[in-house]
């Protein structure tokens, strides 16, 4: 299970790669949704994986008998999960703005806060 | 004692709370104003605390650590948090005059209320993954910031920003996935242990250079810096004054506490690479800066420079060094800051910040003119101002450890930072204006002028204070340095009496 997660974080990973080297935003910002997810896959697989046992306690206990699933990945990854959400949001927002205004996704179009490349060479 | 931990952090969110509430209305800025005399007070008690007893730790919702969040402050913290309320309040009286109204009603104070409390919870927390939810607090309010009020420039600086910022977020991210993974605990205290025990040392090394590119890019060192002068020229002054002043700050702090408290196994790796990305960001920064023609990308620029300082003072790793590097960040973040404010009265009375298309400054404007000398010279190290005390302790630490290539090298990068500063002195303040008109203060309304000048003299003040009577600042740098050097006392006050 742990090869099989590993395997898939180093493709999500390629991908995003391969994405974010793009001149169009929004296949950048594809990319880094990937990347963002396998980031999440990684502090999964780091907390170990337990097959088929949650970590619920039984009534009239204090604690969860015998090995249980860690807990604590789960909730690192549902934080950044949302914090993630939000901030994609936020910038495909930024981007579709970014667009109406500029009338471009071309990073190399988009240069009004630097001084334009000389493109005559 | 937890409360004066938390309160520097819940009096900034509140007041964001509030001011978001009364964005419509003029009470709005009033009520960011008070917040920030509050958060200054809340801080200077915080202050007071650790001076009484060296570090102080809060363990939130009663959980001990290492199991739930603890807010811990030593000299270090406790001083990041007072200077941070400072700049939040000499913003927030410079913004009563740039910041419009409309930008106003878009919700502008609320974002920088809760910017300031991303950065104080960055500087006050003990757990590794909370240090990345304070990051996140700080990045989304400042992504807001640099592009509010619009404008095809400032988008366009925003995506740069946003894009690299994002990708930097999440090697962070999967950096403290895989310390987690190695050490099970992400608690930074009990993290020194872990990682010091840790079998796979090879492995922890990998991390802490992810851990140095993560914060690296936000500190904008060397090869990372890139999003840094594409986007701070954009924003309102106000905006690029705090950004300048605290937020690459933020990535210096958390590169001096992850790399004095947990990964010290490998100084020999580590903190060579950093001299090296140390001494190449001073000297690019300054040599870019020698290119700009316009007033905030030639600060854009210098930012990166003397952040090269700050590294290289922890990255030498002597007691002396990082008592350097922590008066130069303390010393950094009021000059600097300072600075952009000082750009942006310029434009006000000047009408731009292309030196180009500026001058008269010095005739029209002589009080500016003095308040711009005072942070610029600070900058570029002359004595008696705090930039020179600064620079003093960086070079000497470079000369006892008989690093004379790096002594040279911070000198050098001195020398070029006056360059650069009598550019701008020159071509602001003494040349005739190229269009003939004289500068004149009179063209912005005295409220507007006023609201703006106060920030400026009291940060100025504030730098000839430290030059001329450095000894206390010197002392508290030393004992904050002897703590990150040996962060026993911090161990132990977070994890309780545990051995």
């Amino acid at each position: 299970m742990e090869a099989l997660t590993a395997i898939v974080i180093g493709v999500l990973t390629a991908a995003s790669v391969y994405l974010m080297l793009a001149r169009n935003f929004m296949r950048f910002l594809f990319g880094l949704v990937l990347l963002s997810n396998a980031v999440n896959l990684t502090i999964f697989a780091s907390g170990r994986m337990t097959k088929g046992a949650p970590a619920l306690v039984p009534y009239g206990e204090d604690a969860p008998l015998g090995v249980v699933g860690n807990a604590l990945p789960q909730a690192l990854v549902l934080t950044a999960i949302v914090i993630g959400f939000g901030l994609l949001a936020f910038t495909l927002a930024l981007a579709f703005e970014g667009y109406r205004r500029m009338n471009s996704v071309d990073t190399d179009e988009m240069r009004f806060a630097e001084p334009k490349e000389d493109t005559t060479k | 004692m937890s409360w004066v931990l938390v309160m520097p952090i819940a009096v900034p969110f509140l007041t964001a709370v509030v001011a978001y509430l009364a964005r419509n209305y003029p009470a709005g800025r009033w009520i960011s104003l008070a917040g920030s005399v509050l958060s200054l007070v809340a801080s200077a008690v915080l202050m007071a605390a650790v001076l009484d007893q060296g570090v102080i730790a809060a363990q939130m919702s009663n959980w001990n650590a290492p199991f739930g969040i603890t807010l811990v402050a030593d000299y270090l913290a406790a001083v990041m948090v007072v200077i941070t309320a400072i700049t939040g309040l000499a913003t927030a009286i410079y913004a009563l005059g740039e910041i419009p109204e409309e930008t106003e009603s878009l919700g502008f104070y609320a974002l920088f209320q809760t910017l300031i409390a991303g950065v104080t919870g960055a500087f006050l927390t003990g757990d590794l993954f909370n240090l990345y939810v304070w990051f996140e607090v700080m990045l989304i309010a400042s992504f807001s910031l640099l592009v509010i009020g619009g404008g095809k420039d400032r988008l366009d600086a925003g995506i740069k920003y946003v894009a690299l910022n994002l990708v930097s977020t999440l090697v962070f991210l999967s950096g403290i996935g895989l310390l987690y993974g190695v050490t099970g605990t992400l608690n930074m205290a009990d993290l020194r242990e872990a990682v010091a025990n840790a079998e796979n040392q090879g492995l922890i090394t990998v991390i802490a250079m992810m851990f140095m590119v993560g914060f690296g890019v936000k500190a904008a060192v060397f090869p990372l810096f890139f999003w840094l002068p594409a986007s701070y020229h954009t924003p309102y002054f106000a905006i690029s004054a705090i950004f300048a002043g605290l937020l690459t700050k933020v990535g210096v702090y958390a590169l001096m506490r992850m790399f004095t408290l947990v990964f010290v196994g490998d100084v020999g790796f580590t903190h060579e690479i950093l001299i090296w990305v140390s001494l190449l960001t001073m000297f690019t920064g300054v040599i870019g800066a020698a290119a700009q023609t316009d007033f905030r990308k030639i600060l854009s620029f210098h930012i990166i420079s003397q952040i090269g300082y700050m590294t290289l003072g922890l990255a030498l790793f002597t007691p002396l060094a990082l008592m350097g590097g922590v008066f130069y960040l303390v010393h950094h973040i009021i000059v600097k800051a300072n600075l952009f404010f000082v750009a942006g009265l310029a434009k006000q009375y000047a009408g731009d910040t292309d030196l180009n298309r500026i001058g008269g400054l010095y005739k029209s404007a002589p009080l500016l003119a003095v308040l711009f000398i005072i942070p610029a010279f600070s900058l570029a190290g002359f004595p008696p101002l705090s930039g020179f005390w600064a620079k003093y302790l960086i070079v000497k630490a470079a000369i006892e450890l008989d690093a004379w290539f790096v002594a040279f090298v911070s000198l050098l990068v001195g020398l070029l930072t006056i360059f650069s500063m009598t550019k701008i002195w020159g071509m602001a303040f003494w040349k005739p204006h190229p269009e003939g008109y004289d500068p004149t203060p009179d063209r912005a309304p005295p409220k507007v002028t006023r609201a703006m000048i106060v920030p400026i003299a009291g940060l100025a003040a504030m730098t000839i204070v430290i030059g001329f009577y450095p000894e206390p600042f010197v002392q508290f740098a030393q004992t904050a340095a002897t703590q990150l050097l040996d962060p026993s006392d911090y161990v132990t006050t977070v994890l309780g009496v545990q051995p």
